[in-house]
C-alpha cells in the first residue's frame, strides 16, 4: 500500500517527555535530519534546571520544539502542530499550548493510574473524551519498543529507554525525513555497546515501519527544502557558534586564546567546547570561582593572549571588579554573558534579557565597556568576532551578550571561509614611543593612538618596555600613579572617549522598511530578533507598514541611531525584561519609545508581538504628522 | 629570544641575560612611599639585591600584587608589573604564568590580601602548583586601612575594629599552605637579609608554587610583633632554624631540640641533654608525607610566637600545573600538525574544517 504524501509549507513539532526520556536527543536528531534535507529551521529546547527531577512529575518535563519550513523562518514557532507526549506530565504541561486540530502522539503505556495521579488527572484523558479536539494517536510506545528490541537481551529498563528512538522513527516517517544521519549517529554514539546500539537502531526502524504500516496514519507530509543563499550549510547552536567565533577571532588576530571560566548554566557548553580545541592555541582554565576565571584571563591578556571569560548573570556580578580593573589597565578582554532569568540565581535554564544594565553600569566609578549582542544562534559567531575586534583594537574589555534561548537554540548556518573573515591587528609595541625633554627614548604605556585612543600593548619579554600598571589612577602618558585632580578628570573623559570612538567603526544601522512609508519602528536587541521579524512580516501582510531594526552594538550605539529613532512616529521596543534598552534610549536620545515587556523566562511569540504592533498602529493619527527627513 | 636553560628548574624556559645586571637596573624611578621604618624596605632591598644574581632577562620578570601596603612592591622594581585588585594576584599570575612559559612570575601579597579576601585564590594556586613565587608579607595587621586586626592577628588583639580584643582564631599560614597541598613552603624574617635571600633563592629554584611567609614589622600599627624572634635576648630560645638534613636544635648553644612526643605522637621541644641527640628530629624538607612539616608548623605558640621554625618546611617535586597545561597544548598541536602561527594556510584549513563540522549540506549555486 502506498500512502498519500501531502505537501505542507511549514510544521512545528514538539517532543515532550520526562527529563530521563531523551527528548533533547530525539529533538536534536530530528533537527539534523531536517537540516540535511534543506529546510530552514529554528529550534527551542526547554528543560528543567534539576538534573533529574522526580520522574513523571510536571517539574520534570523536558521538551524540544522545532519549526521547519520550505521558506525562510525566524522563530521556533508559537504553537506546535504536532505534540509527542511520552507521559501524562508531558501532556498536561504542553496541552494548553496545543491548538485545536493539532496532531497528538501519546505513549499510552505511561498513562497508568499512578502516573495520572502524580500530575492530578482524576480520569485518563485518553479515555474521557477530553482530547476530542485533537487528532490523537495513542499507542503503546513503550511495549512496542521493548518488543522491537527483545532480541538484544537488554534489561526491561534498558530496552524501554530506546522509546525515544521509536518515537523519532515514527515522526521521521511522518515527515519524510532522511534517516542516514540518525543511523550513523547511533552507530557512532553507541559503538562501544553493540546491544544498546542495535536496540536503538531497531527501535528507530520499528518506529518508521510502524508509521509506514499502521492504518492510523493515512498520510505523511512533505516539507520541501527552503530557498537559501547558495553555499555550504550546517546546523549550529548559539553556544557552539560563540565558541567557534572566539576561536576564529583569536586566529584572525594571530593571538593565542586563554579562557578563564567557572561552570554556570547556560554558559558551560562554551567552556566544554573550547576545551576541545587546544590545537588552535586555546588554553582553557577551569578556575576556582568566577572571579579567578576573569582575573586569570586578564593576566593572560597582559602577557599577550586574548583573554576570554564566559559566564551568566550571577557570575557577571562577581566579575565586576576585575572588569573595572580591565578598564583601568586598558587591556583586551572578552566577557561572554549567556544571560538567564534573574535576579540572584533566578531561573538558570530560562532565558531573559537580564543583564544589559548590569553590563552597562555594573561597576564602580566611570567604567565604560563596549557591549555587543547576538541576535540568533548563528549570529553568535559573527558577534564573537566583532567582540574580539573591538577588544583588541581598542585595548578594552568588551561584553558580549547572548542568552539561554540563543545558546541552546539552533538554526542553519552558512559556513564562512576563514580567509574571508576580517583580519584583526594586535600590533604589539616593540620600541620606546616617547622622547623625553632630555632626549631619552622611553616607553610610555599610556600614550595613545590618536585615532582609536588605544594605548600600546607591550607584553613582558619585550626589552626596554618594562612598565608597571594597576588599578590606581594613572597620569596621562607615562602612566605613573597620580592623584592629581585635573589628570583624573582627563583620564575619566579619555576612557569614555575611547569607548565612544568605537562608534566610528560601526556601520550605519540597517533598517528593514520594505515600503519606505512605515510610521512605526520596532527596535530590538539580542534574541528577540526572530519573533520581532516574524511579527513585522505578519503585520505587513495585514497592510500595516512597519520598519524593523535590530541593535548589535549597545555601547556605543551606532552613530545614526538617534536619526533613525526620530524618523518614526512611534518606536516600539520589545524586551524580555522591564525595559532596559528603553531606559538607555530615552536617556540618550530623549525619544519616548514604547516598551513592550515580558519576563516569563520564555522567548516572545510572534503572535503576541503582532498584537502589540497592531495595537500601537491603531493609536496613530490617520493623518501622518510631519516627520523629519533622514 | 634566547632560551638558554638555567640550572634551576624554577627558571627553566626563562631567557638568560647575556650581560651581568646590577641592582640599579632593577630599581624603578618611583619614590618608595612606605612609612619610614617599615619592614617592607628591607624586603625590597633584599629582592632588588638578589634579582640581578638570577641571571635572567629583566624584561622576563613580572611582579604581580593585590592591594595593601606590600602590594605597592611592583612599582619599585624596574621589571614588568601589575598592581591588581584586592586578593586576586594569584589568579592574575596563574593566567600569566600558564600562558607564558618564558616568564619568572612573582606574587607579592600580605596577610589580609592573601589570607582573607584572597584566601580562595591562594589555596587553589598552591593546590594546582602553578610555577609562581608567592611572597606573603605577614605583619599580623591591616596597615593600609589603618590598623584593623587581620586573619593572622593573635586572639585578644586590641585594634580599631576590636576594641575589646579580637575573638577570631588566627590562621597559621604555613599550616594552611601545607593543608592546601603546597609543594614548597618557607618562612623567614624581614630583618634577616641573609636568611631571607637564601629562602628566596630556594623558592625561585623550585618548579611549582613556592610560598614564602615573611614576618614583616609594621612599625605604625603593630610595632614589635616579631621582637621575640629578633631580640638578642630572646631569639635564641624562640626561633628554630630549619635546615634540611640537620637535627632540629636551637637555643644559644643548641641545647634545645625538637623531638617526638611518645605520648601524643606529635612534636615537642625538649633539652637535648635530657632526651639525647639521637632522639632529636632530623629535618627532611623533601619528605613526601607532609605530616612532619605540618607538625613543625604547629610548634609555635599562636600568640607569642615562641618556638617558631623558620626556613624551608617542605620542598617536594610535583608536576607544575602550567607545564601540564602546555604539554596538552603541544600534544594537540603535534597530533594535528597545526602551527602556532595562526595566520598560516595550514591553520586556515584546520579552522575551515572545524567550522564545517560533520553534517553539512550544500545549497546550489
Amino acid at each position: 500500500m502506498t500512502k498519500q504524501v501531502l505537501q505542507v509549507d511549514r510544521v512545528i513539532i514538539r517532543f515532550a517527555g520526562d527529563s530521563g526520556d531523551g527528548m533533547q536527543l530525539a529533538g536534536d536528531r530530528f533537527t539534523q535530519e531536517t537540516a540535511s534535507f534543506g529546510n530552514d529551521l529554528s529550534t527551542l529546547p526547554n528543560f528543567p534546571a534539576e538534573i533529574r527531577a522526580p520522574a513523571g512529575t510536571l517539574p520534570g518535563v523536558s521538551s524540544f520544539q522545532i519549526h521547519f519550513a520550505d521558506h525562510d523562518i525566524l522563530t521556533p514557532g508559537d504553537a506546535p502542530d504536532v505534540l509527542v507526549a511520552m507521559n501524562p506530565a508531558a501532556l498536561k504541561a504542553n496541552l494548553p499550548e496545543l491548538p485545536r486540530g493539532a496532531t497528538l502522539i501519546v505513549d499510552a503505556d505511561e498513562f497508568t493510574t499512578r502516573n495520572l495521579a502524580k500530575v492530578g488527572y482524576d480520569a485518563n484523558p485518553l479515555e474521557d473524551g477530553s482530547l476530542e479536539a485533537y487528532q490523537t494517536h495513542s499507542f503503546n510506545l513503550t511495549s512496542m519498543t521493548t518488543e522491537a528490541v527483545k532480541e538484544f537481551g537488554l534489561s526491561r529498563k534498558d530496552a524501554s529507554r530506546a522509546k525515544n528512538m521509536y518515537a523519532l522513527g515514527l515522526v521521521s516517517w511522518l515527515y519524510n525525513r532522511p534517516t542516514d544521519s540518525t543511523l550513523s549517529f547511533l552507530q557512532a554514539k553507541f559503538g562501544r555497546n553493540p546491544a544498546i546500539r542495535d536496540a536503538n537502531i531497531a527501535a528507530f526502524r520499528a518506529g518508521w515501519n510502524f508509521g509506514e504500516t499502521a492504518e492510523a496514519f493515512a498520510v505523511s507530509y512533505q516539507v520541501s527544502p527552503a530557498e537559501m543563499k547558495a553555499g555550504l550549510y550546517r546546523n549550529i547552536s548559539g553556544n557552539l557558534a560563540l565558541a567557534y567565533g572566539l576561536i576564529a577571532g583569536a586566529q584572525r588576530a594571530s593571538l593565542p586564546m586563554f579562557l578563564g571560566s567557572y561552570p554556570i548554566t547556560p554558559a558551560s557548553d562554551v567552556l566544554h567546547e573550547l576545551s576541545k580545541h587546544k590545537k588552535f592555541d586555546v588554553t582553557t582554565f577551569q578556575a576556582e570561582d568566577e572571579i579567578a576565571g576573569v582575573t586569570a584571563a586578564l593576566g593572560a591578556s597582559f602577557g599577550g593572549s586574548l583573554g576570554v571569560t564566559t559566564t551568566s548573570g550571577p557570575g557577571m556580578a562577581l566579575k565586576s571588579e576585575t572588569i573595572g580593573l580591565g578598564v583601568a589597565l586598558e587591556l583586551p578582554l572578552v566577557i561572554c554573558d549567556i544571560q538567564r532569568a534573574g535576579p540572584s540565581t533566578g531561573m538558570p535554564t530560562k532565558t531573559e534579557q537580564a543583564d544589559l544594565l548590569q553590563s552597562m553600569f555594573g561597576r564602580n566609578g566611570e567604567a565604560p565597556v563596549p557591549i555587543v549582542a547576538a541576535q540568533s544562534p548563528a549570529d553568535c559567531f559573527d558577534t564573537a568576532i566583532e567582540a574580539v575586534r573591538i577588544a583588541v583594537t581598542y585595548r578594552t574589555p568588551v561584553i558580549l551578550l547572548s542568552d539561554g534561548y540563543l545558546a541552546n537554540g539552533s538554526e542553519p548556518w552558512r559556513v564562512p571561509q576563514v580567509a574571508e573573515l576580517p583580519v584583526i591587528r594586535a600590533d604589539f609595541a616593540t620600541e620606546p614611543n616617547h622622547e623625553t625633554e632630555d632626549g631619552q627614548h622611553v616607553f610610555w604605556p599610556y600614550k595613545r593612538d590618536p585615532e582609536t585612543l588605544a594605548r600600546p600593548w607591550a607584553v613582558p619579554g619585550t626589552p626596554g618596555l618594562e612598565h608597571r600598571i594597576g588599578g590606581l589612577e594613572k597620569a596621562d602618558g607615562h602612566g605613573n600613579i597620580s592623584y592629581d585632580s585635573a589628570n583624573h578628570e582627563f583620564m575619566v573623559r579619555t576612557r569614555q572617549a575611547k569607548v565612544d570612538a568605537v562608534a566610528r567603526s560601526i556601520a550605519p544601522l540597517e533598517v528593514d522598511d520594505p515600503t519606505s512609508d512605515a510610521r512605526i519602528l520596532v527596535l530590538g536587541w539580542g534574541s528577540t530578533y526572530g519573533p520581532i521579524g516574524a511579527a513585522c512580516r505578519a503585520v505587513r501582510e495585514h497592510g500595516i507598514p512597519v520598519a524593523q531594526a535590530h541593535l548589535r552594538h549597545l555601547n556605543p550605539f551606532p552613530p545614526d541611531l538617534g536619526d533613525v529613532l526620530r524618523h518614526y512616529d512611534r518606536v516600539l521596543v520589545p524586551e524580555m525584561n522591564l525595559g532596559q534598552l528603553s531606559l538607555l534610549l530615552r536617556a540618550h536620545y530623549l525619544v519616548d519609545v514604547v516598551s513592550y515587556n515580558r519576563v516569563r523566562g520564555l522567548p516572545f511569540s510572534a503572535a503576541e508581538l503582532t498584537g502589540a504592533i497592531t495595537e500601537l498602529a491603531d493609536t496613530l493619527d490617520p493623518e501622518p504628522t510631519e516627520v523629519s527627513t533622514r | 629570544m634566547t632560551t638558554t636553560d638555567l640550572p634551576v628548574p624554577g627558571l627553566r624556559g626563562v631567557p638568560t641575560s647575556d650581560v651581568p645586571q646590577n641592582r640599579k637596573e632593577f630599581t624603578s624611578d618611583q619614590e618608595v612611599r612606605w612609612c619610614p621604618g617599615c619592614g617592607d624596605y628591607a624586603i625590597l632591598a633584599a629582592v632588588q639585591g638578589f634579582l640581578p644574581d638570577l641571571g635572567v632577562k629583566r624584561e622576563n620578570i613580572v611582579f604581580v600584587s593585590g592591594i595593601g601596603c606590600s602590594s605597592r612592591f611592583p612599582y619599585y622594581l624596574d621589571t614588568y608589573g601589575i598592581h591588581g585588585i584586592h586578593g586576586r594576584a594569584p589568579a592574575i599570575a596563574t593566567g600569566l604564568a600558564t600562558s607564558r612559559p618564558d616568564l619568572s612570575v612573582w606574587v607579592i601579597t600580605g596577610d589580609g590580601d592573601g589570607l582573607s579576601i584572597g584566601g580562595n585564590h591562594l589555596i587553589h594556586a598552591l593546590r594546582r602548583n602553578v610555577n609562581l613565587n608567592i611572597l606573603l608579607f605577614n605583619n599580623r595587621i591591616y596597615g593600609l586601612t589603618k590598623g584593623q586586626y587581620s586573619p593572622t592577628s593573635e586572639r585578644g588583639k586590641i585594634t580599631k575594629s576590636t576594641p575589646l580584643g579580637s575573638v577570631d582564631a588566627p590562621f597559621n599560614p604555613v599550616s594552611l599552605a601545607l593543608g592546601a597541598e603546597a609543594t614548597f613552603v618557607g618562612r623567614t624574617l624581614d630583618t634577616d637579609r641573609k636568611h631571607l635571600t637564601s629562602v628566596l633563592r630556594e623558592a625561585v629554584a623550585h618548579r611549582g608554587t613556592s610560598l614564602v611567609e615573611i614576618y614583616q614589622n609594621c612599625n605604625i600599627y603593630n610595632d614589635g610583633a616579631f621582637d621575640l624572634l629578633k631580640d638578642k635576648d630572646t631569639r635564641d630560645d624562640a626561633l628554630i632554624r630549619l635546615e634540611h638534613g640537620q637535627p632540629i636544635r636551637f637555643g644559644a648553644d643548641g641545647e634545645l631540640g625538637v623531638t617526638r612526643d611518645p605520648a601524643t605522637g606529635g612534636l615537642r621541644v625538649a633539652p637535648v641533654a635530657e632526651v639525647g641527640l639521637e632522639q632529636v628530629l632530623v629535618h627532611d624538607a623533601h619528605a613526601d608525607d607532609p605530616a612532619l612539616a605540618f607538625a613543625l608548623s604547629r610548634l609555635s605558640d599562636p600568640g607569642s610566637l615562641a618556638h617558631t621554625p623558620i626556613g624551608i618546611f617542605r620542598s617536594v617535586q610535583r608536576p607544575a600545573y602550567d607545564d601540564l597545561v602546555r604539554e596538552q597544548l603541544e600534544l594537540a598541536r603535534d597530533e594535528h600538525g597545526t602551527s602556532t602561527d595562526s595566520g598560516t594556510e595550514i591553520g586556515h584549513s584546520h579552522l575551515d574544517q572545524l567550522l564545517r563540522g560533520a553534517d553539512t549540506w550544500t545549497v546550489g549555486p
